[in-house]
């Protein structure tokens, strides 16, 4: 990837931000309240948090709403009239400090929300959002970003790259064509970078498994089921892993209102729930915790590299943060590539 | 329809109800735009989704054939939540409809071939469409035999148009009712369709089989079929799976790693054999 | 945990039960859910004041059952949620082997439902000072400050179900929110589905609910959800004389009507 690498001074972060602000756009960024971390919009530096490793939920919400409204519905006298989304009202966003793991999540989101038919919602929210990642230098003990080929300082899926030097002052990579817009318009702010500017170390994630043999393994694995039940047994079949992880796309279609009046929206759905692949007659193809824990990894990890290209997890860590009962992603797949033939 | 909004239905006109049999009806649906209707096509094997406005969306094939423009229909059974909403609506309401979504029979190959069609109960409404669509190109063909079996006479579906096929010199039909099904003035064969089958035993030279039914009835059709000398890449059938979306983003109907909404609803026998168990 | 480790050895070796679901070491310093099958397994159990999660969620998991006869590992909401679970019809005494473990980490004797019963009619029931805490300081609000409390909270929830799954006592396969006809409670996660999801299963949990915490620990977004379970069995207490998970036998207050009931409409 071309980049080009610019100089942010720590004291000018506040100016950015409030420069991205007063533009108009949103800016989501991590901000702490009490134990948790998570996106909030912000308006100014002092509100970022610090010393944390990961935001409990992902940024996915800026571009994939947890509710959405696909379009209104009235049906009258004059017949039925639907109504769709103005995209031109959606917000100019920025994600602000994401890791990089959490912009490399943006695809996975388009290669589904663009396989064939077009998301139109979808992709212009990701037109209208400007991904300001900041690198990586701590880590704990359930981030694997290098096991699904990332690093703490991939610029993947980021309009600008920020990494921290030993001087305090940030490292910016311009990524894209809309992170160069971005810095060309505060060319104050973004200024050349020193010949020996020297990143602070970035975190250490030790490598698991390799994502490309954990694939082709997974294929000949789909008749294991005890392999599948093992590791599942202690799952509790709720949708916070679905939900949390940046590159879960699963979605249900729901009506509200009246048939006279209402609305469709699209609401968040998860693979692990019971009656996901329920049939009306009441046959359930995925009847068991351990088939729905095994469609999560399948899907993931085969079936998504197979037939799209990129793999639907970016290594954050945050399906086993969140996990009630500690079912750790990064030891179940280190688990399956040591199953014996 | 805006080409920007996949989820926005067009709005069609319930032109005709057919009530088929107990709680089975069909649709005859017209396109409220005139310049949609225009440029709708599909072809056989085709779905789309449904909707009630209100209630939310149902999946269902395209029941009539791609060769009759202007309007199309569905055949539905009142299962659930938006089919029992629909089997409420007279003629004049409007529905929704999105699509059409899904692979195709490939009917292009099979010209020059014998079809032979393999039906149970509920399941007749996609190969219907198949079979019109054939029919209305018929010299393509060599034979055409259709085999079309349901519980009980009531339930036999598309009656009228089994009394069509059953008087066209170019058909062999072939109608049943399973064991004591039957009602005392029932002139078709009396038994479950693949031991019908079984006994007609058609020749499989030259032949493609089609298959649409209920899961038991394709367990038990599928192994009489190989006996009778059909390769399984010359027997197609299709799938059903609970969708929302239709277009492969919901994540919710893969078999594997194919999805019934793009890999299918149409699959060949061959191919169904590589699938895991998750239909 | 020497004396659970060789109970549960004994159990598993002599085939008494099929599979022993107790607390094992996890990532870092969490424990998790394990589920030994073996005499080679019993020896990952442990136990510590890290071992809150009600193991009794599992005893209405298929996959659980299919693997034979569990013992489960349970401190006093665990035996409570038992007591429960029977009096509802959920599970037999002949079901599941039960290794209690006191407030001190002993290994208790408990043969079957009446010496649970002895054992939890002998407990303090009461919520701790600190559980009284958080109760007051929700409590000591108006009730628009209260609203105010629970819409900033409730804004977190993504509908993620991990409290109700978490919980032992929501074991309905098919929970009123997955109806469809009628959709008695809206599925995507707005402001009134999240409001109408909480208020219907409190409703739902109240006088039943065993103060196991599960809920509110399970919560990605660190919601205190159990706060309201805690109210309503307070106040089912208060209103009834029934404390959940008490006896094998009890009747759930909200669905008894006797005659001799000081309510008058249903005359």
């Amino acid at each position: 990837m071309d980049t080009n690498k610019k100089l942010l001074k720590s004291q000018s972060l506040k100016d950015l931000l409030g420069k991205l602000t007063q533009s108009g756009k949103t800016v989501y960024a991590p901000k702490r309240k009490g134990d948790q971390v998570d996106f909030q919009p912000i308006t100014s530096s002092e509100e970022l948090a610090q010393n944390y490793v990961q935001t409990v939920q992902s940024p996915k919400s800026a571009v994939f709403p947890r509710v959405e409204e696909l379009f209104r519905f009235r049906n009258n006298s004059d017949g039925v009239k639907l109504t769709e989304r103005d995209v031109k009202t959606l917000p100019d966003m920025v994600l602000f400090g994401v890791r990089p793991c959490d912009a490399a999540g943006l695809q996975p989101l388009r290669a589904i929300f663009t396989w064939d038919y077009q998301d139109a919602l979808f992709k212009s929210r990701m037109e209208k959002v400007t991904v300001i990642s900041l690198a990586c230098q701590s880590a704990d003990e359930y981030c694997f970003c290098t096991s699904v080929g990332l690093s703490p300082g991939d610029p993947t899926g980021s309009d600008i790259l920020l990494t921290k030097l030993s001087s305090g002052d940030f490292l910016a990579e311009i990524v894209t064509d809309q992170g160069k817009s971005l810095a060309d318009s505060m060319t104050e702010l973004f200024l050349p970078a020193p010949a020996d500017a020297k990143p602070a170390t970035l975190a250490d994630v030790p490598i698991k498994f390799n994502h490309e043999e954990l694939s082709k393994k997974l294929a000949s694995l789909f008749d294991r089921t005890e392999v599948w039940v093992g590791q599942s047994l202690r799952c509790l079949g709720c949708g916070a892993c679905a939900f949390v992880c940046p590159a879960c796309a699963c979605f249900d279609i729901q009506d509200e209102g009246t048939t006279h009046d209402g609305v469709r929206l699209r609401c968040w759905d998860s693979c692990g729930c019971s009656l996901f692949t329920l049939h009306t007659s009441g046959h359930n193809p995925r009847e068991v915790q351990s088939q729905r824990w095994r469609q999560r990894v399948m899907h993931k990890f085969s079936y998504m590299p197979e037939r799209l290209n990129v793999f639907g997890c970016v290594g954050c860590g945050r399906c086993s943060r969140a996990c009630p009962v500690d079912m750790n992603l990064k030891e179940h797949l280190t688990a399956v590539m040591e199953v014996k033939a | 329809m805006s080409d920007a909004n996949v989820y926005l239905p067009y709005l069609m006109r319930i032109d005709n109800i057919t009530d088929e049999a107990p709680g089975v009806k069909t649709f005859k649906l017209a396109f409220q735009n005139p310049a949609e209707a225009e440029e709708f096509d599909f072809k056989a094997g085709q779905f789309g989704e449904y909707s009630l406005f209100g209630e939310g969306e149902s999946t269902f094939c395209i029941a009539s054939s791609p060769t009759r423009k202007g309007y199309i229909e569905c055949t539905f059974r009142q299962a659930g939540r938006v089919t029992n909403a629909l089997a409420n609506l007279e003629i004049g309401d409007t529905i929704g409809f999105r699509g059409p979504y899904g692979n195709i029979f490939p009917i292009e190959d099979w010209k020059g071939k014998s079809l032979l069609f393999i039906a149970g109960g509920i399941a007749l409404p996609p190969m219907r469409c198949l079979i019109w669509n054939c029919l209305d190109l018929r010299d393509w063909f060599k034979d055409v035999s259709i085999i079309y079996g349901a519980k009980t006479v009531a339930d036999l579906v598309y009656k009228h148009e089994l009394d069509e096929w059953s008087k066209r010199p170019d058909v062999k039909l072939i109608t049943t009712v399973d064991p004591g099904g039957e009602t005392p003035d029932w002139k078709g064969d009396i038994g479950f369709v693949p031991t019908v089958l079984d006994k007609v035993a058609p020749s499989s030279k030259d032949t493609i089989a089609i298959v649409c039914g209920p899961p038991i009835m394709i367990k038990f059709t599928f192994p009489v079929l190989t006996k009778l000398g059909f390769e399984p890449d010359v027997v197609y059938t299709t799938l059903e799976n609970r969708m929302k979306c239709g277009i492969g983003k919901c994540g919710r109907c893969n078999v594997g790693k194919y999805f019934v909404c793009k890999d299918g609803p149409v699959f060949t026998y061959s191919l169904l054999k590589e699938l895991p168990p998750e239909y | 945990m020497d004396d659970l480790r060789k109970k549960a050895k004994e159990l598993l070796e002599s085939k008494q039960a099929g599979v022993v679901i107790g607390y094992g070491n996890g990532t870092g310093d969490r424990v998790r859910a394990i589920f030994a099958q073996s005499p080679a397994d019993a020896d990952k159990l442990v136990f510590d004041d890290r071992c809150l999660q009600n193991l009794t969620v599992y005893l209405s998991k298929s996959e659980v059952r299919k693997i034979g006869k569990p013992a489960v590992v349970v401190t006093l909401p665990g035996l409570r949620t038992i007591l429960q679970l029977a009096s509802e019809k959920q599970v037999a005494e002949n079901d599941i082997i039960v290794l209690g473990i006191s407030p001190e980490g002993a290994l208790l004797d408990l043969p079957g439902f009446k010496a649970i019963t002895d054992y939890v009619a002998s407990a303090n029931l009461d919520y701790t000072d600190a559980e009284m805490r958080n109760l007051d300081e929700v409590l000591k609000l108006s009730l628009d400050e209260r609203f105010q409390f629970w819409n900033d909270e409730l804004s977190r929830c993504i509908k993620c179900y991990a409290c109700r799954q978490a919980c032992s006592l929501c074991y309905c396969s098919r929970c009123t929110v997955e109806c469809n006809q009628p959709q008695w409670i809206a599925v995507p996660s707005h402001d009134l589905g999240d409001f109408e999801w909480h208020v219907m299963r409190a409703m739902h949990l109240a006088g039943r609910c065993v103060n196991c915490g599960d809920c509110a620990r399970a919560c990605p977004v660190d919601i205190p959800i159990n706060l309201i379970n805690h109210l309503l069995a307070q106040v089912t207490f208060d209103s009834f004389g029934l404390r959940s998970g008490t006896s094998p036998e009890a009747d759930y207050a909200l669905s008894t009507f006797r005659p001799d009931d000081k309510e008058d409409f249903i005359r």
